[in-house]
């Protein structure tokens, strides 16, 4: 345990440099005068013209070279220090910090959702197979191929207009999660209910489940004993590969829903260039990517131990 | 999540001077739901929402007309010399935490604003001073007849004393309008609360609630589902099947914003104003109007709409004539190819436009004016951008047309914008460019000097045709906003300047 967790560490400040310089570099990389579009995220389109843009650029110091600001920027990580956004002035660590609590209520919110929709319908699908799996397979195809965006424009139209339960956007109560949750949930859910679907396949149709049957196990006996752990593994392993999924999820819900988490922010800190809320935020990702895929691998090991030395 | 706090904070202090006031809910809030996010609790970064929601006011206010009406301030004068204005406060004006609203607060807060890149810092200002209890002094270098009008302006709302720290920077939004700052939660949220000391007319509804969403689509349901009060900014597409639910009124107001092609007038097949003239009568205004704003009446010729009088040109005609556009490129000796595209020896007519997708209808704009200009012969490259690339084009003069959206409403008076539009014959970045009328350009320059109303019309009208005629920039269209309103809500009305939703004269429909 603990030299995986001493690995995982090492991998996190990998991680971390790596996203921030790679962000920095994309960035710069980028078409058009940064001056310009910090004036804008700050003033407003309509104030946006080459005088702001310069007085942007003098109280920034942007005529700077690019090593020099990356060095600071190095300098000020090793010291923990994020920095100031430029278009607001407050610091990224509070910013991201606000914005942080929103999107983990609803990453985690979602997953729950998705695996209490696919755990379900992918055993289903496979137990009881012929038209169920064929309707799950298009169902959860349509849905992957839907944009997450549609799924969550179409739970509006039905939870908010038609049925008038939920409202539409915004975060002023608990029920104000729920459609984002679903959203996520319902498009997670497509691939890993037949992730589910095949491993439990795999499971009811192996030798040794038939021969828990054959030694006089019942249905349920059988599934508790032998099905649970087996289908697990590979569920929880891909759970962790589904992050990304999340992730890129996470973004498109928040704007539709104006929900005000870290891919919202990121979203709008990139059309207005603000490189430091921009560096916290992907960094911030790429270390909840670390956590959550350490966390996973823990997991794995404690229903397989067979592994071995967890590493 | 500090700033929320500390905004939280101050509102609960508030609180407790005021038992009597329950929490906000459903019920007693007023939800508005707009597009614009908000990133500072500072004014002079992107303040408007402070002020649309009444939190903040300014010294001078601004009626339907464009005409400066008092705010803050009861009156103001100007000396002969026009370089000293004094300013007289209401009285009995309070800020949000008790403190009285006098002048010593007041040109303290107009000093540190004038301190931060804002609007003000346009306005030749030497120093801002109290000269007693109720009247400030403004000095300037040189007559500036727009100072009322910049007061006007968000980014030089009147904050209370104790909103600043130490360095002058904003911790809090704390004003003096019909409602206080209850929670502020940036980028997204504000909730305001009636003040029941204010000044004028005091708030019927307890409580309201700005929630900024970036997609229309999201606030078009929010309209539709009843969740949204007053929805603003709903686009114009969404407009006839809002108009079939029958808890909206769909309220429609002009913007005194202008969609134009901008031109650089140093490329050799803009030099000439005949080419100019031709491009602008082969464009239907009308049918671009109709089916993409959706509003006939949006379709002019000219810049600024008919209750800018002073700059407003009676004669003006948007009318499209695509035999006399033909007509005058051919008297240019332009010919039309085999393909139908314009040629003169071995050049062709062929412009590359750039615009920007942050507002949609641009977009469809363009591919419009693509299509319209083909069919006398011009080949038009569209290319979508960001819009920065239009006022670094102008910079380094790479740019040919730009098809733009210009509020010429930030400012009351809009001469200050013409000014640094059209000002001088390099241009402005979101104004001429290579426009050179000397005679014109002084008129406009010396008309900050102007106090005499008469004349100042005469010589306003004298630029509006000059640009009228000139056609240093091609206007299509002017800005139609759309409102959703919950039939709930009664007397609701729009401020085409965008600076208040006069909540304050909102009341619920039993």
């Amino acid at each position: 345990m603990r030299a995986l967790l001493l690995k995982r560490g090492l991998q996190l400040i990998a991680v971390a440099w790596g996203v921030g310089t790679l962000t920095f570099l994309l960035m710069r990389a980028l078409p058009g005068d940064m001056a310009y579009r910090i004036a804008a995220g700050r003033y407003g389109m309509d104030a946006t013209d080459t005088t702001s843009a310069d007085i942007v650029r003098a109280e920034l110091g942007l005529d700077q070279s690019a090593i020099a600001a990356y060095g600071q920027w190095f300098i000020d990580l090793l010291s923990l220090n994020l920095g100031r956004s430029l278009v607001s002035g407050s610091l990224v660590i509070d910013e991201l910090w606000h914005m942080l609590g929103h999107s983990v209520s609803l990453a985690i919110a979602g997953s729950i959702l998705s695996l209490f929709i696919a755990v379900p319908i992918g055993l289903a699908s496979a137990w009881k197979g012929g038209w169920l799996d064929r309707l799950v397979l298009s169902v959860s195809t349509a849905m992957r191929a839907l944009p997450v965006f549609v799924i969550g424009l179409l739970m509006i139209i039905l939870f908010a207009l038609e049925w008038q339960l939920l409202p539409v956007a915004g975060y002023d109560t608990a029920f104000h999660l729920i459609l984002p949750a679903l959203t996520l949930g319902l498009s997670m859910a497509a691939v890993s209910a037949r992730v589910v679907h095949v491993e439990a396949k795999r499971v009811f149709g192996s030798t040794f489940y038939e021969f828990a049957r054959t030694k006089g196990l019942t249905h349920v006996q059988a599934f508790r004993r032998h099905g649970v752990r087996n289908i697990a593994v590979p569920v929880v392993a891909f759970f962790g590969i589904q992050l990304i999924t999340m992730i890129e999820g996470v973004v498109m819900i928040e704007s539709l829903f104006s929900w005000p988490g870290i891919g919202h922010g990121l979203v709008h800190a990139i059309f207005s260039r603000d490189i430091p809320v921009i560096q916290g935020a992907a960094l911030m990702m790429g270390i909840l990517f670390v956590v959550m895929n350490t966390l996973v691998d823990i997991a794995c090991y404690y229903l397989d131990p067979r592994g071995g030395q967890l590493q | 999540m500090l700033k929320t706090l500390s905004a939280l904070g101050v509102a609960s202090l508030m609180l407790l001077s005021a038992p009597s006031i329950a929490e906000p809910t459903r019920a007693n809030t007023l939800a508005v739901k707009g597009q614009f996010e908000f990133s500072s609790l500072d004014p002079t970064r992107k303040g408007y929402v402070y002020q649309r929601m009444q939190v903040l006011e300014t010294l001078v206010n601004v009626d339907h007309q464009g005409n400066l009406i008092p705010g803050l301030a009861r009156d103001w004068q100007v000396d002969a010399s026009g370089k000293v204005w004094i300013f007289t406060l209401q009285s009995g004006v309070r800020f949000h935490d008790g403190s009285e609203l006098d002048a010593e607060a007041v040109a303290s807060s107009l000093n540190i604003a004038y301190k931060k890149p804002s609007l003000m810092q346009g306005a030749p200002i030497t120093t801002i001073e109290a000269l007693d209890k109720q009247r400030i002094k403004v000095s300037l270098s040189k007559p500036y007849s727009p100072l009322p009008a910049i007061l006007a302006n968000y980014s030089t709302a009147i904050l209370a004393p104790s909103a600043f720290d130490a360095e002058d920077k904003v911790v809090a939004v704390i004003g003096s309008g019909p409602f206080s700052a209850y929670e502020v939660s940036i980028p997204h949220k504000l909730v305001v609360k009636k003040f029941d000391q204010y000044w004028g007319q005091k708030a019927s509804i307890e409580y309201a609630s700005y929630l900024a969403g970036h997609r229309v689509e999201s606030r078009v349901l929010q309209a539709r589902s009843g969740e949204g009060h007053i929805v603003l900014g709903i686009d114009a597409a969404a407009v006839p099947g809002l108009k079939r639910i029958p808890h909206l009124d769909i309220v429609r107001s002009d913007l005194p914003r202008s969609m134009a092609v901008k031109m650089n007038l140093a490329h050799p097949l803009l030099a000439d104003q005949k080419s100019r003239e031709a491009m602008s009568l082969a464009i239907d205004r009308k049918g671009i109007a109709t089916a993409i704003l959706r509003s006939k009446e949006a379709a002019s010729a000219q810049l600024l709409p008919s209750y800018m009088a002073d700059w407003y040109v009676n004669n003006a005609s948007a009318e499209r004539n695509v035999e006399q556009a033909s007509a005058l490129l051919k008297a240019q000796g332009w010919q039309k190819n085999d393909e139908g595209w314009l040629v003169k020896g071995d050049k062709a007519f062929e412009l590359s436009l750039i615009t920007y997708s942050d507002r949609p209808e641009l977009v469809k704009v363009a591919t419009a004016l693509q299509d319209q200009w083909k069919r006398v012969g011009i080949k038009l490259n569209v290319n979508i951008t960001n819009f920065t690339e239009i006022p670094s084009g102008h910079q380094d003069g790479s740019l040919e047309l730009a098809l733009i959206a210009r509020n010429y409403g930030t400012i009351a008076d809009p001469l200050g914008i013409l000014i640094k539009d059209f000002g001088n014959a390099k241009g402005g970045d979101w104004g001429s460019m290579n426009w050179s009328n000397p005679q014109i350009q002084t008129t406009l320059n010396q008309l900050v000097q102007e106090n005499d109303p008469e004349k100042y019309h005469q010589q306003a009208q004298q630029v509006a045709e000059a640009i009228y005629k000139d056609k240093p920039l091609l206007p299509i269209a002017y800005y139609v906003q759309h409102t959703a309103v919950n039939k709930k809500v009664k007397g609701f009305r729009f401020d085409p300047y965008e600076r208040s939703l006069y909540l304050n004269e909102l009341t619920w429909n039993k």
